[in-house]
């Protein structure tokens, strides 16, 4: 049961019963869609950006607890970051999941957000927890277009 | 005498397999099935000792191979009640059954304005061909709408069927809910328009006796893995004088009786649709898996299934914030259902830890998740290998979800 502990932690647990920012933005500067394939979750990103900065960022959709609670704590861990930081932060958020499986990332970077690392220990998980930084680095990028996570293994945040 | 099931557990290996240290609960089966000992033993056998390809050789082991291969296409016949074996055409599953019949037939006969019509229970295999044969042809796609209970609305395709109406497909048992459908009267029904009608009995061959002449289908398909045979072969009925007026779907060796650089004549029935050299040993395994279903007795897996099913529906309805998705009062042996608070895909993983393995998301079925306001379900599909003890570790590990989601 240590796995699972791991993997439903208290703060996962409570991002998904209560997740933060999860709304629509009506002053959203851009929008980007999430989808997931394989499971049919679908995610909505909202962001107010000024001046490369993340002033206001929020998002709608349904999904499971490790993709809702993730993407509530990306919100809040993003708002107020210029996307410089916020791509270095979905680059260490890759880095923990990714097929390196938590090797060189930082945890000090990555602070709370430390508590999605046993989700390694799930590989069919992965991709739950990793939709939401898809869809905000498909976003910051160039914010139309719908991001799936099967289209993950030929880009850079596989 | 019913069936017994702690004898037969014996005849499939993997059952004895632990996951996560707990005995495996295989509770995936409309996905695919596992393979009794005899199934994987024609497969061995085949290759240590009959490999050749067939309908070529007039050596003694090429011969070995073809009376096996094509003793699997007559116990189709008789699987399925066919009338002849050479309507019994090899497929790699029900998915390209339906894309031959779509490609085939339907470049003949679908033409601008015609409609085909679907029901809003299919799985993916059983819309997107139709869909592309619709763009392709002019032609429009028709769905029954499907009640609250996961039933077709018969009122409805009864206002559908016009003489527009040139196609109709349907499944016989759905992946998703595991409605039954009323598919012998839809037949019927259809046919009084002059439509032609598919059956996709990928879901219901494993569980119920199919008698393609009784239900006057003019194509069925099926998919191997799915009643205990191999992965990659299935099978297509079709009525001989429809297939005979069929253009080829693929083409090559085989599916041809003369060549020249000017013209092809094409083979006989049916073997005008078996281009290449074919999946030797899954059509083997898969008249294996056939022997083994019939010495059970379709009639006994029915019976032990459903009271199977009645007995997981109980506990599931009484479940504190769990609702089952689909309750048609004709249904197979298959619990879709959601929990207050816990996405499906986290009831599977904390039931995974638990050696329980079931499906969550959509189903390939997209449209009856839509129909339904959900995104996704959690689903039981079970088989006669399955048990009361199975289902009771079940109910279980729902308990122990609320634990870890404390809700």
């Amino acid at each position: 049961m240590t796995e699972l502990n791991e993997l439903y932690q208290e703060m996962i647990l409570e991002h998904n019963k209560s997740p933060r920012n999860f709304r629509a933005l009506a002053d959203a500067t851009r929008k980007s869609e999430g989808f997931n394939p394989l499971c049919g979750d679908r995610l909505t990103l909202y962001l107010k950006l000024e001046n490369d900065n993340i002033k206001e960022i929020s998002f709608q959709g349904s999904g499971c607890a490790i993709s809702k609670a993730s993407a509530s704590m990306m919100t809040t861990s993003v708002k107020g970051k210029s996307k410089a930081e916020a791509e270095a932060l979905i680059e260490e958020f890759r880095k923990m999941l990714g097929r390196e499986a938590g090797l060189d990332y930082d945890a000090r970077h990555l602070g709370k957000l430390a508590v999605f690392s046993g989700v390694c220990e799930f590989p069919a998980r992965v991709k739950c927890a990793t939709l939401a930084w898809h869809t905000l680095h498909s976003g910051l990028e160039n914010g139309a277009k719908v991001v799936s996570t099967e289209e993950g293994e030929k880009n850079r945040h596989a | 005498m019913g069936l017994d099931v702690e004898k037969l557990r014996k005849d499939f290996p993997i059952l004895s397999r632990k996951i996560h240290g707990k005995p495996l609960v295989y509770f995936d089966n409309a996905a695919t099935t596992q393979k009794p000992q005899m199934v994987i033993d024609v497969i061995l056998h085949y290759y240590q000792s009959q490999n050749a390809n067939v309908h070529r050789g007039v050596h003694a082991l090429s011969e070995e191979a073809t009376s096996a291969y094509e003793a699997s296409r007559v116990k189709i016949q008789q699987f399925l009640n066919a009338h002849e074996s050479r309507e019994i055409i090899f497929v790699r599953g029900a998915t390209e059954g339906i894309n031959l019949v779509a490609s085939s037939y339907g470049r003949l006969h679908i033409k601008r304005g015609d409609e085909i019509i679907i029901s809003g229970l299919e799985h993916h295999s059983n819309i997107v061909p139709w869909q592309i044969l619709c763009e392709q042809t002019g032609a429009v796609l028709r769905e029954i709408p499907v009640s609250d209970e996961g039933e077709l609305l018969l009122e409805e395709y009864e206002r559908l069927l016009s003489k527009r109406t040139k196609f109709v497909a349907v499944g016989h048992m759905s992946n998703a809910l595991g409605t039954i459908n009323p598919v012998k009267k839809m037949i019927q029904m259809a046919h009084c328009w002059n439509a032609r009608v598919l059956i996709d009995g990928a879901q219901a061959v494993p569980h119920l006796s199919v008698d393609v002449q009784d239900l006057d289908c003019d194509f069925y398909v099926f998919s191997g893995h799915k009643i205990y045979g191999p992965t990659g072969i299935g099978a297509l009925y079709g009525k001989a004088e429809l297939l005979e007026a069929m253009p080829p779907y693929q083409s090559g060796g085989d599916m041809i009786s003369y060549v020249t650089f000017g013209k092809t004549f094409y083979n006989t029935l049916p073997y005008k649709f078996e281009a290449g050299t074919p999946h030797i040993e899954g059509v083997i395994g898969l008249g294996a898996a056939l022997d083994y279903v019939r010495a059970l007795g379709l009639e006994k897996i029915e019976a032990y299934e459903r009271e199977l099913l009645a007995y997981g529906t109980k506990p599931l309805k009484a479940f504190p914030g769990v609702k089952i998705i689909g309750t048609a009062k004709d249904k197979g042996c298959i619990l879709s259902f959601v929990m207050d608070g816990v996405h499906p895909h986290d009831i599977a993983t904390i039931l995974d830890r638990q050696g329980i393995a079931i499906r969550a998301g959509h189903h390939c079925a997209m449209p009856v998740m839509e129909r339904f306001g959900l995104p996704a379900t959690a689903r039981v599909s079970l088989a006669f290998y399955n048990t009361r003890e199975e289902i009771d570790e079940l109910v279980r590990a729902l308990h122990h979800v609320r634990e870890v989601f404390k809700s």
